[in-house]
């Protein structure tokens, strides 16, 4: 278990039905676990913003990408470098709000539902939500709190997969308490 | 050329870390106190040289040094903050700490499901690879210490 391999592993290449089977399986069972689909993209939610806490600081170790000037910035430093690095695809930055508060990811393909199909009786649920989670928990982990949810998605018959993020505030620094 | 000290903090200003290797002095104070010591004052110099800035900051403050030691500093966005003492002969150590960062603090703590974010770090082997690093640096010599 020799950790410092861990940088080599940057250039190879994991396999991606793997990956993608594996978060099926994932999925899968918490269907089994939880009663309802509500809960279960709660879950989803969930695990994916404990992720995302964690990943920021991969990604901010890999990529050396400074802090973001505006959200613009943001937008395009998420599309371009960190769904590249991740997942291998580029989805496009569009849907500007005129304030400049909200836009979409538009994902032309989504490695995570490669196999999927969604069976009648689970209408509701967001098979992605985890993607929701790990942008929320990576944004916090940068003073930015966001609301991130799916407004179009493939599964569910629409022709591209949309994730649609809003900003709602920079979270600001205290001192901690008992200090003066 | 020496070290003297490292201090890694978190971003609510829990120190996550502290090790030392050639400090002939102590502070006299508590090892809490003293974190909280240097956490207060980081946080005060940051937010004064970014009051102070007549550009837009980019970096932020790197370093100040005294005439006996050089405090270099790193902060990522994420608002991991990095601490080193070194003597005065010591360069730019901002590639230094950074490289603590990634390799060391993201490979062996954040990656490691069972190493409680935001709380002092109790890996050995983040403090083994931490002291190898330190010890392997071009300007640590005990020698000259």
């Amino acid at each position: 278990m020799s950790r410092q391999s861990n940088r080599a592993t940057d250039s190879k290449k994991m396999n991606s039905e793997l990956f993608t089977l594996t978060y099926g399986a994932l999925v899968t069972q918490l269907c089994k676990d939880y009663e309802n689909d509500e809960e279960v993209n709660k879950q989803l939610d969930k695990m994916g913003y404990n992720i995302g806490v964690r990943l920021i600081e991969d990604f901010l170790a890999r990529s050396s990408v400074g802090r973001c000037h505006d959200f613009r910035e943001t937008a395009d430093v998420i599309a371009k470098i960190a769904f590249k690095m991740y997942l291998g695809i580029t989805p496009s930055v569009t849907n500007w709000s005129p304030a400049g508060d909200e836009f979409s990811l538009i994902l032309e393909s989504n490695p995570l539902v490669d196999f999927v199909e969604l069976p009648d009786n689970h209408s509701n649920l967001v098979y992605s939500n985890l993607l929701c989670g790990v942008l929320r928990g990576a944004l916090e982990m940068v003073q930015m709190a966001v609301d991130v949810r799916f407004t179009q998605d493939t599964l569910r018959g629409d022709n591209v997969t949309e994730i649609r993020m809003k900003f709602i505030k920079r979270i600001e620094e205290n001192l901690p308490a008992g200090d003066e | 050329m020496t070290v003297h000290n490292l201090y890694i903090f978190d971003r609510n200003g829990t120190c996550l870390h502290y090790s030392e290797w050639n400090r002939k002095k102590q502070a006299g104070i508590s090892k809490e106190e003293e974190f909280k010591l240097m956490y207060g004052m980081l946080f005060s110099i940051r937010s004064f040289v970014s009051k102070m800035s007549p550009l837009d900051m980019k970096d932020g403050f790197l370093s100040f040094q005294t005439s006996r030691y050089k405090l270099h500093y790193y902060e990522t966005p994420t608002g991991i903050r990095l601490v080193m003492n070194t003597d005065l002969s010591v360069p730019n150590c901002r590639e230094t700490l950074q490289q603590i960062y990634s390799t060391l603090y993201v490979d062996l703590i954040v990656k490691n499901p069972l190493c409680v974010l935001g709380e002092s770090l109790q890996s050995e082997l983040f403090n083994s690879k931490l002291d190898s690093f330190i010890r392997a640096l071009p300007f640590f010599s005990v020698r000259a210490a």
